[in-house]
């Protein structure tokens, strides 16, 4: 079956794919087949082996790959979507509702991605206002006071930059996102299924453990938007995706996410259905291991997760001199 | 060396004594220009009283972060320029014989970025002021997350507004002052979550820069977008203060909320 979009670098295993369903078609005898699949497989990883940072954010950012709906839709019983900031509007940028997760009531949080062009026009790329980080904030408190735990799936470029989302203190919403989820006494658990895109993703990004996809990314600046400020051209943005560190095993390295989810081969968008087991299956095993902490613990373990994020020299406290 | 005795205001043109500009405000049409961090300090500190805290705290190069120039160079560079280890100052001082926290970003290093350093002496600085019980003056002036460090950076705004919430619990006052100019990663964490928010006349501030939004919404934006004055229209902000005030409306806010 044709894919609907390929990255330079898919195109020739789709070929390869393509050749061999066409010889198996018209009888090629299987022991000419499995050579001709083993070698689609060397090959497969063997790119994928070699990707560049640029090519991940391509990846990452892959029209077909799963959305936080698709996860939602598959992972989350009893869905009930909840709208609205209750001051303003409903910004559909961002989805929020409860629902029942492997038989465990939680609240879900999530950038709100289309696929179609009417889709994108509404949800605005999953890029959201101070509307949808107020939404966000309410569904925290709710969970917080009905002790639910919070599920948030973060794919986005970043907050919208636009005119009406600084009227309405785009700044301040972030903030106090962030601040909402610092403060919640209840589990809580962030998973970068894409697009991890600065602020505008870290405000739903304050968990006791966060979890990016193998071929997921996350900065702190888009790598178009580092380019363009280091090189004044977003034409270098493969470059910038490079020095910015921005891959899953780099994030890992550095501190920032606490395990990397396993994903197809080929970037969870091939197989959707494996991808979405692997992500309930992280979820899981991460609200597991807090089961143990009691909701004190587990703000304060939130603050030291984040407390500990940072590298310089120099550092004993100087303020009881 | 001679220093130029003379001054062009960015504001009105008039050229006058560099003297006449009292803290970098124009005598004529009351520009504020841009002060260095020693400057500020004198301004809203009682003489002698400061003490730095956590003033060791030096950057290093996670990423190895290099584009025309290596982030050790431009870290260098900017060290020598300031005399600081990076972009802030913290610690104790006396506002009008009132004990506070006082935290001030550099603008004038690297524009006033927040690295590991930035974030670490901010984050200490909220829990010093819960662990001395004092309330926390915090001037922000920054373009935002610093990019060379990547990720790292990024978690600072978690990291400092998880502390801020730490304040928010003790019930001790954050006084917000912003400065031109506080954008992205400063202004989206903890300078908008302030108890009372004080700006500068006509400083620049937002989440994201006027260039990035004039491209995405590709129109000009109108006259005023983002000064302080649009935020306190907006709601965004209580006060607009003119700098020589400054200092003595912030003892007068600390005296009623009982510090
Ligand atoms: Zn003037």
């Amino acid at each position: 079956m044709a894919q609907a979009f390929l990255l330079p670098f898919e195109e020739p295993l789709v070929r390869l794919r393509d050749r061999i369903d066409e010889l198996s078609a018209v009888g090629t005898p299987a022991s000419e087949l499995a050579i001709l699949e083993a070698h689609l497989e060397a090959l497969t990883g063997e790119i994928y082996a070699r990707l560049s940072a640029w090519e991940k954010v391509q990846l990452c950012r892959h029209p077909l790959r799963p959305t936080t709906l698709d996860y939602i839709g598959s992972l989350i019983e009893m869905f009930v979507e909840l709208c609205g900031d209750r001051n303003f509007a409903d910004d559909k940028a961002i989805v929020t509702g409860i629902g029942s997760f492997r038989g465990q009531s939680v609240a879900i949080a999530g950038h709100r991605k289309g696929r179609s062009a009417k889709e994108n026009a509404e949800r605005n790329f999953g890029m959201p206002r101070p509307e949808g980080y107020r939404k966000a904030k309410r569904l925290f408190e709710l969970a917080d006071l009905f002790s639910l735990p919070i599920v948030t799936f973060i794919d986005t470029a970043g907050a919208h930059p636009g005119l009406d989302a600084e009227e309405r203190g785009q700044s301040e919403a972030i903030g106090s996102c962030i601040a909402a989820l610092a403060r919640v006494t209840v589990p809580v658990v962030s998973l970068v299924v894409g697009e991890g895109g600065s602020g505008g993703a870290l405000a739903l990004g304050v968990g006791n453990r966060v979890l990016l996809q193998r071929f997921a990314t996350y900065s702190v600046i888009t790598p178009e938007g580092c380019a363009s400020i280091l090189w004044r051209t977003s034409a270098r943005a493969p470059d910038a995706a490079d020095r910015l560190k921005v891959t899953s095993q780099d994030l890992f390295s550095l501190g920032a996410i606490d395990n990397i989810v396993d994903e197809p081969a080929r970037g969870a968008h091939v197989d959707p259905e494996s991808a979405i087991r692997s992500v309930g299956d992280a979820i899981a095993a991460s609200l597991d291991s807090l089961r143990h902490l009691s909701p004190d613990a587990l703000r304060e373990h939130r603050y030291a997760r984040f407390r500990a994020i940072g590298r310089f020299a120099g550092g004993a406290p100087s303020c009881d001199r | 060396m001679n220093p130029n005795p003379f001054k062009k205001c960015d504001g009105c043109g008039v050229i006058l004594m560099a003297t006449l500009f009292v803290h970098g405000v124009c005598p004529e049409c009351e520009h504020h220009h841009s002060i260095g961090h020693k400057a500020w300090l004198d301004l809203l500190l009682d003489e002698g009283s400061f003490a730095a805290w956590d003033d060791k705290l030096t950057p290093t190069d996670p990423l190895n972060f290099v584009d025309d120039v290596a982030y050790p160079a431009r870290l260098a560079s900017a060290q020598k320029k300031t005399g600081l280890l990076d972009a802030i100052v913290s610690g104790r001082g006396n506002i009008e014989g009132r004990a506070v926290v006082y935290t001030a970003s550099a603008f004038e290093f690297m524009g006033g970025s927040m690295g590991s350093v930035v974030g670490e002496v901010i984050t200490r600085a909220f829990e010093h002021a819960v662990t001395h019980s004092l309330p926390i003056v915090l001037l922000s002036a920054s373009g935002g997350a610093r990019m060379q460090e990547g990720i790292l950076s990024l978690m600072q705004m978690a990291k400092t507004v998880a502390a801020r919430e730490r304040l928010r619990d003790a019930k001790l006052p954050f006084i917000s002052v912003l400065r031109h100019a506080t954008f992205g990663g400063v202004a989206a964490s903890f300078a908008l979550q302030g108890d009372i928010h004080l700006a500068e006349p006509k400083a620049l501030i937002g989440f994201a820069g006027p260039r990035v939004i004039e491209q995405t919404i590709g129109q000009t934006l109108p006259e005023g977008f983002q000064r302080s004055e649009f935020l306190v229209e907006h709601g965004m902000v209580d006060r607009i203060v003119h700098r020589h005030r400054l200092k003595g409306e912030i003892a007068t806010i600390l005296r009623l909320l009982g510090r």
